[in-house]
């Protein structure tokens, strides 16, 4: 067993064993705070799919999370207040359907904007997405049917067939079991033939379609697969909160997702995970000191960016095993 | 009175367009001689507003403050580049956003910890404060008109600094060649720092002139720097001329957007659904556009990199 499937496996257990413990000690909060963590490293797992593995480096991730997110409100309140859908199609509580609906909305939204995006490369592309996330987020504040600026609160968590989703716990579980789903995924994706053809791409475009495989076509495959993941982890996220804003489409999401993968360590499987601990523990801890945390978490990020390339994982589990 | 209206939002669009074209010739600047994609461009715009309304209400004279808000945006700007951009010229994009990003927060929690979370406010100087009347009836804001003129004036200076002067002449060889001016003896580091400098000089200008029209207040520069993005990546991102064409541009399309589409739609469905979706659509209007644009020519219409 390596170093790194070591700390790996680590991080694992502690994301598990502290809600537990926490739990049993009858502090439902810091149940919820690891439920933050775990939705966070999902969306961020989905990003770095994009950003770590395919070297696309999409700064409009907060649209698939938002959009994720609102799917989940959407179908929530219209369930709620009893009206169809649309053309008579039944709004629903619950979450499998929502997250299949989420997941769907999600990649095909990305289609289209990383088939534009993916025209480009380097610094437009970071612009593009960005842009066409502003596009989503600037639509979500003016249009007043779901909320607008002020956003949509669910009055209910989603149901969850056998679970009292509720409760913190159970909650916490289902999150868990969805981000351990996510990073198997991610671990066979990166094996398989596509994983490897996109690794390739990210390396050398010219030399992949040499032997025969589009590289475009590789991307915006990794792209949408990517954005799918993050709007699963919006529509967590939205009933973590019980509420879903603009805010979780604004570009300092895009930022912080960023940010989460930079902290744990970039294109490694965990770096998401321990990138989201860190930050959520972070924004805890100087969060309680000082009101200007952002500042200190500035100040944070810019050393680790000038001085401590690789992050967490970086520290703690050595070099990567390819770069 | 249609056509007076038509004129006075066409104006506005200009003169929106003008500022987009203050931010956008800096980050253009800074991305075609340095390779750098700065995000803390808005900060810099932010930084000049609040310059500008500190001065001002301390000295009662709004050109002192204008005057502040040069010195202060290109000061903080210099003070970056040595202490934090120089690091990132040879890094990859992804660590330049990063870097970049953290600036941001540093400069907008910076920002509130000195000035608090109230809006500063501040005022129209008293000589441009009033109305000039338009053909067709109507009347418009002499001080737009005025930023109107400023935004002409800079992008000839800018025109005339990079075509005709020394300095402009190594920015011009600067992207082009940078080892090669290196080796012919010149100051690189120092060049860059004036850069720099000049394009966040420029953002404070921007953000002074928009102080005097909006509240000062924290996060100010952000929906501008996304906006001068859209403006960069429509001209080519590099080239002063594209972020000029492609400032007006998204300036008079976002503008007449908002002003049109919900009458243009009222023809066909009721107006108050009119009004909320010719709103929701206009405010997606430029992105749309940019989109166009780009499926047509990927890298802008000006190219510089080619």
């Amino acid at each position: 067993m390596s170093r790194e499937t070591t700390v790996n496996l680590l991080l694992a257990l502690l994301l598990l064993g502290a809600p537990l413990v926490a739990a049993g000690m009858g502090e439902p909060f810091y149940v919820t705070l690891a439920t933050r963590v775990v939705v966070l490293a999902l969306a961020a797992v989905g990003l770095n799919l994009a950003l770590g593995s395919g070297g696309l480096l999409s700064f409009g991730h907060a649209a698939f999370f938002g959009l994720g997110g609102y799917v989940a409100g959407i179908l929530a309140t219209h369930a709620f207040n009893g009206e169809p859908l649309f053309a008579g199609i039944p709004a629903t509580t619950s979450m499998p359907l929502i997250w299949i609906a989420a997941v769907a909305v999600a990649g095909l939204i990305a289609l289209p904007i990383g088939a534009i995006s993916l025209r480009t490369s380097g610094v437009y592309f970071i612009m593009i997405t960005l842009a066409f996330a502003q596009m989503i987020y600037y639509f979500a504040i003016s249009w007043p049917a779901y909320g607008g600026e002020d956003g949509l609160s669910m009055s209910v968590r989603n149901a969850f067939p056998g679970v009292n989703t509720a409760k913190p716990l159970p909650y916490f579980l289902i999150c868990y079991a969805a981000l351990m789903a996510a990073l198997l995924l991610f671990r066979v994706v990166e094996g398989s033939r596509f994983g490897s053809a996109l690794q390739a791409a990210r390396q050398n475009g010219i030399r992949l379609a040499a032997v025969g495989i589009a590289p475009f076509n590789i991307r915006l495959v990794a792209f949408a697969a990517s954005a799918m993941i993050t709007g699963f982890a919006g529509a967590l996220y939205a009933d973590l909160n019980r509420f879903v804003g603009p805010s979780m489409l604004s570009w300092h999401m895009s930022g912080e997702l960023i940010v989460l993968i930079i902290l744990g360590g970039k294109g490694r499987l965990f770096g998401p995970v321990a990138g989201a601990m860190i930050f959520v523990v972070f924004e805890y801890v100087l969060g309680g000191i000082t009101e200007r945390w952002q500042f200190f978490l500035g100040l944070i990020l810019l050393g680790i960016v000038l001085f401590a390339r690789g992050g967490l994982l970086g520290l703690l589990s050595g070099k990567p095993r390819h770069v | 009175m249609f056509t007076a209206l038509l004129i006075e939002q066409l104006l506005n669009g200009l003169q929106l367009g003008v500022m987009l074209f203050l931010m956008a010739a800096g980050l253009t600047l800074i991305f075609g001689v340095m390779g750098l994609i700065n995000l803390a461009h808005g900060s810099l715009y932010m930084i000049g507003a609040f310059a500008c309304a500190t001065v001002a209400a301390a000295t009662g004279s709004f050109w002192i403050g204008l005057i502040a808000s040069l010195a202060a945006a290109a000061g903080v700007g210099a003070i970056i580049e040595v202490a934090v951009i120089r690091r990132l010229y040879d890094r990859d994009h992804l660590d330049q956003v990063l870097a970049t990003f953290a600036l941001i927060l540093i400069l907008s929690e910076g920002a509130r910890w000195l000035f608090g979370s109230f809006p500063l406010y501040l005022d129209i100087p008293p000589m441009l404060q009033g109305a000039v009347p338009l053909p067709g009836g109507g009347q418009y804001q002499l001080y737009r008109l005025a930023i109107i003129g400023v935004g002409i004036a800079v992008a000839i200076g800018l025109y005339l600094l990079i075509a005709r002067t020394r300095l402009g002449m190594r920015i011009r060889a600067g992207e082009s060649d940078r080892e090669m001016i290196g080796a012919l003896g010149v100051d690189i580091g120092t060049l860059y720092t004036v850069v720099f400098a000049l394009g966040a000089a420029l953002a404070g200008l921007a953000g002074a002139l928009v102080g005097a029209l909006q509240s000062v207040q924290v996060g100010m520069g952000e929906p501008v720097l996304i906006l001068a993005f859209v403006v960069i990546v429509i001209g080519g991102i590099g080239s002063i001329k594209g972020a000029l064409v492609g400032a007006v541009i998204v300036g008079v399309v976002d503008t007449m957007g908002r002003f049109l589409l919900p009458s243009v739609l009222a023809l066909t469905m009721p107006a108050s659904q009119a009004t909320t979706i010719g709103a929701a659509l206009a405010s997606m209007l430029i992105y749309v556009v940019m989109a166009l644009i780009l499926a047509f020519r990927p890298s802008g219409l000006f190219s510089a990199q080619s």
